[in-house]
């Protein structure tokens, strides 16, 4: 075993930076990534047809190919037909336009959106009948309907499952460094192909994500705790 | 203009021979399968001797299996993948050379099969432990009581009474499966994400050939999923149907 690489302040910068991009990816994508599964989810039980299939072939397309893939369309397929397009290197986009990280958090947030909005479709079917039925004789309509009993309680139902989403989302993040970003996952990399060692690299961020995965699991029990339930 | 150009010369790269990608491709298809098959059926058998050992091992077994199955699913695939197939192919070198037969030349696939495979079992014992506990526990005391041994017991009735439990499970391991063996590629396994990776850069179509090779998944988690929907019906025949 070689541990004397980690002595080196070079190396504990490059591990603490990819870190740093993995939680950014991980926080960004599920962040963004659910805010567009509720539509999504809710489109899928309530909208009008066209946008209820459309709903459902995002779903079916994001959970039926492998994330690389999707990936690598983005950022070799999507990122080489744009420059293509006169307007864009000139335009005040392309700084972004052309790094992997923003293609990462955009790939990475339709993965999140695509799987996360077919569980809302379930949790939003699985909302008992009579608690909207009550809420309707209470006068409640559309929007204050939605947004006071039916999306709480959707939500609530989908707070375990969460958690589980959240860990493999973050499993998922290492894939970011096949387009160029410096996760963890990069930095190790990086670290491997200066002194040519393979494997004490790849354990130690084996542990660092088995610590994340930890802490996640921890806060969504608290998070779960908090909220008041009756068994 | 830009989906005409990008499609124009498609009918020539997509065609089988010299210049055509095709077969290329039609071939990474056929590794995918392949891999994701064996390593199905290799975390398959994992998983059912994991299973046995969680439910009736002794204490170190179990704690052994259970370090297999947390540390195996908190840590990411493609970091396992790493780990498992360079260890794997030095490991096999290092046999080969010290028994005198030299470097060993390794076929990626095989490494490829045994290490999703491996992954794939911490999965797989945890789908089937549960399987197994949900069966009544008054079935298989019936079945003790007239006299049948373990084996005999678990082919009668664990093992179809579990299986309605098991399959959705099962089903959705094996779409994972075929999603994960892309992650292979980057360890240079030659399957499907490998093969479009080499036709994109050599016909420089990058888009056309990467959005062709998600179809090509895209078809087989589809095809997959009617499959495993009929397996369920039939392993449910003589259940009250789902709602």
């Amino acid at each position: 075993m070689h541990w004397e690489w980690l002595a080196n302040p070079e190396y504990q910068h490059l591990l603490l930076v990819g870190l740093y991009y993995t939680i950014v990816l991980l926080v960004t994508s599920v962040t963004i990534g659910f805010a567009m599964a509720i539509p999504i989810g809710l489109v899928q039980v309530t909208g009008p047809w066209p946008l209820r299939m459309l709903a459902r072939g995002f779903c079916t397309f994001i959970r039926g190919t492998p994330l690389l893939i999707q990936l690598w369309l983005l950022y070799y397929g999507l990122g080489s037909l744009l420059p293509s397009i006169p307007w864009v290197r000139t335009s005040f986009m392309w700084p972004v336009l052309r790094e992997g990280f923003y293609y990462a958090v955009l790939g990475l947030s339709l993965s999140v959106a695509g799987y996360q909005g077919e569980i809302m479709r379930g949790a939003f079917l699985g909302v008992p009948r009579g608690e909207l039925e009550a809420a309707r004789a209470f006068g409640m309509s559309g929007w204050k309907l939605t947004s006071r009993v039916w999306f709480p309680r959707a939500v609530l139902q989908v707070l375990p499952t969460l958690a589980g989403e959240t860990i493999s989302q973050l499993k998922s993040t290492p894939l970011a460094f096949t387009i160029t970003v410096m996760d963890l996952m990069g930095a190790r990399f990086k670290i491997s192909s200066d002194t040519y060692i393979i494997y004490e690299p790849l354990i130690l961020i084996a542990l660092i994500y088995m610590a994340l995965t930890f802490i996640i699991t921890r806060a969504f029990d608290y998070a779960e705790n908090l909220i008041p339930t009756r068994r | 203009m830009l989906i005409i150009a990008a499609v124009a010369p498609l009918s020539e790269l997509l065609s089988f021979g010299d210049k055509g990608y095709l077969d290329e491709l039609m071939w990474g298809a056929f590794a995918t399968v392949e891999i994701s098959f064996f390593a199905y059926l290799f975390g398959v058998c994992l998983g059912l001797l994991g299973a046995v050992g969680k439910l009736s091992g002794g204490r170190i077994s179990r704690f052994l299996l259970d370090a297999y199955t947390t540390l195996f699913r908190a840590v990411p695939e493609l970091v396992l993948i790493m780990l498992l197939y360079y260890a794997g192919t030095s490991g096999i070198n290092d046999i080969g050379i010290a028994i005198g037969y030299g470097p060993v030349e390794m076929n990626g696939i095989v490494v490829a099969i045994f290490v999703l495979g491996i992954v794939q079992g911490a999965y797989h014992t945890e789908v089937l432990r549960a399987a197994i506990q949900a069966v009544p526990l008054g079935q298989t005391e019936a079945a003790k009581a007239y006299g049948m041994t373990p084996f005999t017991l678990f082919r009668r009735v664990t093992l179809p009474a579990m299986l309605p439990f098991a399959i959705p499970g099962l089903g959705n391991l094996w779409l994972n499966i075929t999603k994960d063996s892309a992650l292979v590629a980057v360890v240079g396994a030659t399957e499907l994400a490998n093969a479009t990776r080499v036709a994109a850069g050599g016909a420089k179509y990058y888009f056309t050939f990467y959005a062709l090779a998600a179809l090509i998944y895209l078809l087989i988690s589809l095809l997959s999923n009617q499959f495993f929907l009929r397996l369920e019906n039939r392993v449910r025949r003589g259940q009250p149907k789902l709602t």
